[in-house]
């Protein structure tokens, strides 16, 4: 093994310890809004890890993620305030039908290509609220009123509160998916899936049954991403079909290019930029005076391109290189 | 030592003493207040869909600034933390907590948007933090029942339906109506407060038709419509389909009195795109001026409004009904503060914003005054009648009051 490989190997260990360190001493030292925010950054973090199998590991691009994630959210709202489920089985039993939908999706997905499923999925995110508001389902979707869930309480035995409480369980949720999903990429999987993104044909010939990898990787991502929306829906005690627009689906996107194609870790830069960017974008704008309050979008962009102009491939890229130049160097 | 017994002890009585504070704490002022400066907090989608709204904002925060610039109220200056939703709920969950246990505001003020205002007021209503005359028409927002901490702003959309039932009772004893409406939560309350309005009579309602607003056109609702013999139509849509429901009614040559909410009553874009010929006769509710109208063109109200606009915005706001309508917000609000005196505590807020007694205002019609009580969250409970003659609107018979 070469010796940049063996830095690469223990940064991202240490790097994955310190996530950890944090994550666990969050609950005890933040106060409710900044662990509100920490469990959506956890949120987005599971969304974007979902997404970056599909599209950094396997290349099929999708624009429609929130809608799996609309459904994960409004799924666990339904089952948790109709039938009375526990988070515990409502979100897994959401996620489940995000996959299945997912898998579904795969199949006409087989056929398009590139910027043509870019288009389908797109469509997908733009469908999702009016589908949602439909009138046919107002029963069970509550219509454009949306949906109340009542907050999670902590079982009594661990002296938490809600907002700790929904911490713990988005941490627990988001520790169990990482280490699937690298065992997923790091394994037999995750060369097939990067074999099929690199050259389909060449990965057949191989034995590499190229329709089930796409299809399941399809499936696998929607689940991510239902488990994050199931999540969502408990973490804001509310859903309505707003919550779940076209602009949702374009952050994630954003949010996997950032945080760096085809890598695990890097989602938590992604998942700390599309939550507090455009907080920050907000707050900067604020300088220019009241009339400035078309500048957040601005800012938002300019950031996005310096960025992208910094680290093209993304956070966990820009890591990667910066590691290797540091071992060069010390040799 | 310290036992696992007296540290115990020592916690239930400081946390005796919390409680304790915590009573004590009530006659005192809000969080937010200080003996020079007033913090509330509001979101507004100052970007995504719905960010026409925005404007609605900007003025308030101008409104506020030049009350400060006369010295605040009772010696308090305003401070409006207006911060950006994106009209997306999660973020407007996030932006309250934000500006609750960050900036520490005393309450919140015309928040904009149903979905938003849904999303926050369980956690507003647990925290006993007032949320005042929220902005959206949405019936949700006046229940003082459950919600006792939420009070609503902009006349409901059931208010508009009920006034539209005893007009026609009144005009049109024995009318067979028939009613188009968006299938969302706007039309249903529509189509709720109509019958609830019509009581006994509800079965003049001869035909209902919705439509959803992925439809491109309502023409195959209006021709139904017209089959059920109807001589009245309520139109309850938003601004693309009141337009074609209007035209083809004409076209149709049906011979209805036309209602139209007054979401839709823009002439730029509703009644000139339906056609101003076609559009001749149509009725509707309105509570503000319309700037355009040459009627209001020396009005004492506006000139003040105009006199605002140029001073402390771009100028451009003047024409815009959602600008003065953030004017009008503005206002309201100071109003109750001014009401609360020196006794700045949540209580005492929400029992002042619950207290308004014929409160007039410059961009309100005349003869519209602002009531609340504790029973009655619905600030703007009446509505001037007006009737397009196809040039302009023309305000006609007495104020009607639901």
């Amino acid at each position: 093994m070469a010796p940049e490989d063996r830095l690469e190997i223990w940064v991202s260990r240490a790097g994955w310890t310190l996530a950890v360190v944090v994550a666990l001493a969050a609950p005890l030292s933040m106060n409710g809004y900044h662990l509100y925010q920490a469990t959506q950054v956890l949120i987005y973090m599971i969304a974007l890890i979902g997404l970056n199998l599909l599209t950094g590991y396997n290349g099929q691009i999708s624009l429609g993620h929130g809608a799996f994630f609309a459904i994960g959210g409004y799924g666990a709202a339904i089952l948790s305030s109709r039938f009375g489920l526990p988070f515990w089985a409502a979100i897994p039993l959401a996620s489940s039908v995000c996959f299945v939908a997912g898998f579904l999706f795969g199949f006409p997905a087989l056929k398009l290509g590139g910027l043509y499923l870019a288009l389908a999925t797109f469509a997908l995110a733009v469908a999702a609220p009016q589908i949602l508001s439909y009138k046919g389902f107002d029963a069970w979707t509550g219509g454009a009123q949306g949906l109340q869930i009542v907050k999670l309480q902590a079982p009594a035995w661990t002296h938490l509160d809600p907002d700790q409480w929904i911490f713990v369980v988005a941490l627990a949720a988001a520790a169990l998916l990482v280490w699937v999903a690298l065992n997923l990429v790091r394994g037999r999987i995750g060369r097939a899936l990067v074999a099929i993104r690199d050259h389909g044909l060449a990965a057949e010939t191989m034995g590499v049954d190229a329709a089930l990898y796409k299809t399941t990787a399809f499936g696998v991502s929607a689940l991510y991403a239902g488990v994050a929306g199931g999540l969502s829906a408990f973490a804001v005690g509310f859903v309505s079909p707003e919550s779940f627009g076209l602009a949702l689906s374009l952050a994630f996107l954003v949010g996997v290019v950032v945080g760096g194609l085809a890598s695990v870790g890097g989602a938590i830069f992604g998942a700390l930029f599309i939550e507090f960017v455009p907080n920050y974008a907000d707050r900067l704008s604020m300088q220019f005076g009241e009339s400035a309050k078309a500048l957040p979008g601005a800012i938002y962009g300019l950031l996005l391109i310096a960025i992208m102009g910094i680290a093209p491939a993304g956070v966990a890229g820009l890591a990667r290189a910066l590691v290797r130049r540091a071992s060069r160097l010390s040799l | 030592m310290t036992t696992r017994r007296t540290f115990l002890k020592t916690g239930a009585a400081a946390a005796t003493i919390l409680a304790a504070g915590g009573l004590r704490a009530r006659a005192e002022n809000a969080p937010g207040i200080t003996a020079t400066e007033i913090k509330i907090g509001q979101t507004m989608p100052y970007s995504g869909p719905a960010s026409a709204y925005g404007v609605i904002g900007k003025v308030e925060t101008a409104y506020f600034k030049m009350l400060n610039e006369q010295g605040g109220i009772n010696g308090r200056k305003l401070n409006l933390i207006s911060l950006d939703d994106g009209y997306s709920p999660p973020k407007a969950v996030e932006q309250v907590r934000r500006l609750v246990e960050q900036e520490g505001v005393a309450f919140f003020f015309n928040t904009l948007g149903t979905p938003s205002n849904a999303a926050i007021r369980q956690y507003l209503n647990d925290a006993k933090i007032p949320q005042l005359f929220v902005s959206t028409g949405s019936s949700l927002f006046a229940d003082p029942a459950h919600f006792k901490w939420t009070v609503g702003y902009n006349p409901s959309y059931v208010t508009e339906a009920h006034i539209f039932a005893k007009h026609i009772l009144t005009t049109k004893p024995g009318a067979k109506i028939a009613l188009l409406y968006q299938n969302d939560g706007f039309g249903k309350d529509y189509q709720s407060g109509l019958k609830a309005a019509l009581g006994a009579n509800a079965s003049q309602i001869v035909g209902e038709a919705s439509y959803e607003t992925s439809e491109p056109t309502v023409d195959s609702q209006v021709v139904t419509l017209q089959g059920s013999g109807a001589d009245v139509l309520v139109i309850a849509a938003t601004p693309k389909w009141a337009a074609q429901a209007i035209r083809k009614s004409y076209d149709l040559g049906w011979d209805a009195t036309r209602y139209v909410s007054n979401v839709s009553i823009s002439i730029a874009t509703v009644l000139k795109p339906a056609g101003l010929e076609k559009s001749k006769g149509v009725i509707t509710g309105n509570y503000g001026k319309d700037v355009t109208d040459p009627k209001f063109k020396d009005d004492a109200g506006v000139a003040q409004w105009k006199a605002f606009c140029d001073k402390y915005l771009s100028g451009s706001e003047f024409a815009d009904l959602n600008a003065s309508y953030g004017f009008s917000a503005a206002q309201t609000m100071a109003q109750a503060i001014k009401q609360c005196g020196d006794d700045l505590s949540r209580d005492n807020i929400l029992a002042q914003a619950t207290n308004i007694k014929d409160l007039a205002l410059p961009m309100l019609l005349p003869g519209i005054t602002l009531n609340t009580s504790p029973t009655n969250y619905n600030p703007i409970r009446q509505l001037q009648l007006s009737r397009f003659n196809g040039e302009s609107w023309e305000l006609f018979g007495a104020l009607l009051t639901d």
